[in-house]
């Protein structure tokens, strides 16, 4: 990202800071509200199943098959955290790390819908639900997406809804 | 937290424990799940609006994950539960159907020093499940210097004591 301070892009000059400063695919402007977007295929492992639950959350359903067979969930899953975290690759993949975001806020709701179980191909729809320029710093915008995570068969594994910064393109008094 | 629904407190606060944020996983993690630059290049980092590397807030989360099954784990031992064994006996716990207001309100950072709580907030029977509940859990996280940087309501299923 490069620098949006006044002093280094005053009149929309963009100087290079010392390291590799790509120019921003996407900033606040690019989303409108009801716009949907779909988007990734990500391949869910056994063994990435249990690589995450191993550090971040070992418990029986994300670790043992064969005694996940006899849980309530009925066979290994993935940590409700790690399809997080796999939805969040996909955005980022998508458009975060190509945008001019400046954080995730928080996330007002998210439901685990149903078990991710291993080798089923995640995919993810956007929805934009709101979107309003900062009153504080109008340099930038607030945007609140829902993404919603399905399998390869269109079975809906996480709904997750929540607000995320990103800077604009066109901060007030600049030139178009 | 591996009780019968019974017999889990309302209203204690629970500590998890204090855990050094390493920032070679944290970069790790983003690496993998969250790679925004403000997470994996240090360089860029430090010329971003946070002043620095700071952690993907699902790793901080799952940082509490992992605090939350440390304390679970020790929990079973203190009472001699064996964990997830003899299913019908000893209380189990389920799947969460999801969580909310989770948010991050300060960032952290590597080598900051975090404490995890969590505070049994409400109990729901599942009438759709009979023999299972559900705990709502107000989740914390605080550094070195006490300023917030996680909070959420996390909800999991746990069995209800055999009539």
């Amino acid at each position: 990202m490069w620098c949006r301070t006044a002093t280094c892009c005053i009149f929309g000059l963009r100087i290079e800071q010392g390291i590799k400063m790509v120019e921003p695919k996407y900033y606040w402007e690019d989303f409108k509200i009801g716009e949907v977007a779909k988007f990734g295929a990500y391949h869910v492992t056994k063994e990435e199943i249990i690589e995450f639950a191993s550090t971040y959350d070992p418990q029986t359903i994300h670790l043992d098959e064969e005694a996940a067979k006899h849980s309530i969930v009925g066979g290994l899953c993935a940590s409700g955290w790690h399809t997080c975290a796999m939805v969040m690759r996909m955005m980022c993949d998508e458009y975060l790390v190509a945008s001019a975001g400046m954080g995730g806020l928080g996330i007002n709701d998210a439901r685990w819908r149903a078990p991710v179980r291993p080798d089923e191909i995640l995919s993810v729809e956007r929805v934009c639900l709101e979107s309003r320029l900062s009153k504080s710093r109008p340099d930038r915008g607030i945007l609140n997406f829902r993404h919603t995570a399905s399998n390869q068969r269109g079975e809906v594994k996480l709904i997750i809804e929540g607000p995320m910064m990103m800077l604009a393109r066109r901060f007030p008094g600049q030139e178009a | 937290m591996a009780q019968w629904l019974e017999d889990i407190e309302l209203g204690n606060r629970i500590d998890l424990g204090a855990w050094l944020m390493d920032g070679e996983e944290m970069m790790a993690f983003a690496r993998k799940y969250d790679p925004q630059s403000f997470h994996v290049d240090p360089e860029a980092a430090a010329k971003s609006h946070f002043g620095g590397i700071i952690a993907s807030g699902w790793y901080t989360v799952a940082c509490w994950m992992r605090a939350m099954m440390k304390h679970r784990d020790a929990q079973a031992e203190k009472y001699h539960y064996a964990a997830d064994k003899s299913p019908g006996q000893r209380p189990q716990i389920g799947p969460s159907p999801g969580f909310l207001n989770l948010s991050w309100p300060n960032p952290v950072r590597p080598g900051d020093v975090i404490t995890f709580t969590a505070t049994a907030s409400e109990k729901l029977l599942m009438k759709s499940r009979p023999g299972w509940g559900i705990i709502r859990s107000l989740n914390e996280a605080y550094n070195q210097k006490g300023e917030l940087v996680l909070r959420h309501t996390g909800q999991g299923m746990v069995s209800t004591r055999p009539k």
